[in-house]
């Protein structure tokens, strides 16, 4: 099933600058119940963004009207611990299609790029420019240009590459998935399957 | 050159390699709980396909059901409905389900050994991150996302870049009151949250061979929290022995079969990993977490750390849990107890806990929710006199279930309270929205319940040897 494919994203970003961001933290448990998947970017952060009364805790970011886009930045370490997809839902439906960190988790990882998000993982010290740059000026815009990995701050023109797998990149650039492309191997899988061990 | 244990059991399953590209690995179990599920199965309708395997797919209900009244309808009407969802989905696709009230049901990573679904040398997936958890038995297992739960459900294989090796070496045998739970501990505590993000670890030496089954599953299942998509130990006659007989473990010509695999199992001399690190048994004590994230933790002895690895961060962390730097954490009050989890939530758990708690009783000011891994383990705690031991202590024991490890039900701990928990995991709001875990091993957790403080269990460990 196909999803947005993702070339080049032109965009302000917002500064999320903590580390080791777990998934209970991108989307607590008790939000977890849904049977389809719509409405999580409502809950995305949601006890970093709301009260226990559920106004708006004023001074995180994504609550600061100075900070928008299709960007996250965040910490190292980001989206360690549980294995939920519905903390990549919750970021896609809020409206990010790319987060930056200078170090992911893995699981989080993969379940970014399997529903059309970017992990662009860049230096810490590319990473700490980034901060800074919006800081200063938080309508700095950032160029993600998936064909040639690069990420280029449009503002001060610094850049930097970043890694991905080719088949994935592929995947992204066309929006194919992967489950098409095992379909297509059922024959050759069900070959494998009669003559493994246990 | 010889192989790694990962090796032997990645390459077995590999159908075929994509050039630049993930292996496609072939799947042997996929377990199946409420929570990761519905979507997959939707996606599969959206397709028009069907499950390829559902005799290789195995379904319970864990994450989001109560722990009390289990024979009554559920009353949260969201987890009702996931609960009705995986129910009709696994009959629709043929798929085993082991619902509430049936006496298969618990955490899923609890009955998949249980049963013997958890088998040495097989590759096992379940879209939770403690799938690690079957790595006690050389399997390989971790954790996926939904759209790779989708994805095993159509084609029983899985796309992935095959990780590093990584070996973790304990040499000595463990000190007195040191438990698999702290092991584990430790390990996180030294390599840190991300400290193996990108490895598959093995682990091996002497510690791991002179421990039980279940502890090995303990200390396996926490391999994620250092970032590990999995952890094993090299199957051995302990394991061999565990796994036979059991419902779904091969028999007959089948069972002479897998053992001829299984004796391949190991990592042969000449191998190598990416990275090896080494520890020694000597150097562990009974541990306990004092910040939000598994590797915030040190001996109960020692005092909360002056530096620590990112302090922005750091201090947010010490604000959360209302601690200062340089604190001792002995003799911090305890506000509720928790034994549970994929992670302590079996048999030799609660026998650990209950061997404090003999001629004791549970702390005025503490709440304990005692919650067993599944129904196999429930019964066993009954046959045994533990849950008359427990209750006669002052003890409430509830019905299986994921419970309070990360307060999907209504077990929650309330906001600023203290939790002395057996689970993985002290992210805030882990047990409850603004609840503060303390991550520790049974005994730490008894030791607790019954003093109402952060105890080391070893004092009560001895007097209770002087008297004998």
């Amino acid at each position: 099933m196909a999803y947005d494919k993702f070339e080049v994203l032109k965009s302000s970003a917002v500064p999320l600058p903590i580390e080791n961001v777990d998934t209970d933290q991108i989307i607590p448990a008790r939000f977890l119940k849904a049977t389809e998947r719509k409405g999580f970017g409502d809950n995305l952060f949601r006890d970093w963004r709301f009260n226990s009364d559920d106004t708006p805790k004023a001074d995180f970011p994504l609550n600061n009207p100075r900070f928008s886009g299709k960007i996250l930045v965040s910490g190292k370490n980001f989206g360690s611990g549980s294995s939920r997809e519905h903390a990549v839902w919750a970021i896609y439906d809020y409206g990010f299609r790319c987060v930056v960190s200078s170090f992911f988790a893995d699981i989080f990882r993969n379940n970014c790029l399997n529903i059309g998000i970017l992990p662009v993982q860049v230096s810490p010290e590319f990473l700490q420019s980034m901060f800074k740059s919006i800081d200063a000026n938080e309508n700095t815009e950032f160029e993600v240009n998936l064909p040639e990995q690069k990420i280029i701050n449009l503002e001060t023109n610094e850049s930097e590459s970043f890694n991905i797998n080719p088949y994935k990149k592929d995947n992204m650039i066309n929006g194919f998935d992967d489950i098409d492309y095992l379909l297509n191997l059922v024959d050759d899988i069900k070959v494998f399957a009669d003559k493994t061990p246990i | 050159m010889g192989s790694t244990l990962f090796d032997k059991v990645w390459d077995a399953h590999v159908v075929k390699k994509i050039e630049n590209g993930p292996d496609i690995l072939f799947i042997d179990r996929h377990l199946v709980h409420e929570v990761t599920s519905p979507v997959a199965f939707l996606g599969l309708k959206r397709r028009g396909i069907s499950v390829l395997y559902p005799n290789k797919t195995f379904a319970t209900a864990d994450h989001n059901t109560p722990t009390k009244n289990q024979h009554l309808p559920v009353e949260d009407p969201l987890s009702a409905n996931q609960l009705a969802a995986i129910e009709k989905n696994a009959g629709d696709y043929g798929i085993p389900y082991w619902g509430l009230g049936h006496h298969k049901n618990g955490i899923v990573h609890v009955i998949g050994p249980e049963n013997g679904i958890t088998v040495p040398g097989a590759t096992i997936v379940c879209g939770d991150s403690h799938t690690s958890t079957h790595g006690a038995f050389g399997a390989v297992a971790f954790g996926i996302g939904t759209s790779e739960v989708e994805m095993v459900l159509a084609t029983q294989c899985i796309m992935q870049p095959k990780p590093k090796t990584m070996k973790i070496e304990i040499s000595g045998s463990l000190s007195f009151g040191v438990t698999p739970k702290d092991v584990a501990l430790y390990i996180i505590s030294q390599l840190t949250t991300s400290g193996a993000t990108g490895y598959f670890v093995e682990y091996s030496g002497k510690v791991f061979e002179e421990m039980s089954m279940e502890g090995r599953m303990t200390v396996c299942n926490l391999s994620i929290e250092m970032g590990a998509r999995g952890g094993m130990i090299a199957p051995d006659e302990k394991t061999i022995s565990y796994v036979e007989g059991r419902e779904f473990a091969p028999n007959g010509a089948d069972w002479d079969r897998a053992l001829d695999y299984w004796k391949t199992l190991h990592t042969d001399e000449d191998a190598t990993f990416d990275k090896v690190i080494s520890f020694e048994a000597a150097d562990i004590e009974p541990m306990i977490t004092f910040g939000t994230n598994p590797g915030m933790g040190g001996s109960i002895m020692s005092d909360i750390p002056k530096d620590f690895e990112g302090s922005a961060s750091y201090k947010k962390s010490l604000d959360y849990m209302d601690f200062k730097e340089g604190e001792s954490m002995l003799n911090k009050k305890v506000d509720y107890v928790f034994l549970g989890s994929c992670t302590n939530g079996r048999i030799e758990d609660f026998r650990a806990f209950a061997s404090i708690v003999k001629g004791r009783k549970k702390a005025d000011n503490v709440t304990a929710w005692l919650v067993p891994g599944s129904h196999v383990v429930e019964k066993a705690i009954k046959d045994e006199g533990i849950f008359d031991l427990l209750t006669e202590a002052g003890f409430e024991i509830r019905e299986p279930g994921c419970s309070a490890c990360l307060a999907m039900n209504d077990d929650k701990i309330p906001p600023g309270k203290y939790a002395v928990s057996t689970s993985n995991r002290n992210f805030e709001g882990r047990q409850g929205p603004q609840s503060r875990t303390l991550l520790a091993s049974p005994l730490v957790a008894a030791a607790a319940a019954v003093t109402g403080k952060v105890t080391d269990p070893r004092t009560l460990m001895q007097v209770e040897s002087l008297t004998e």
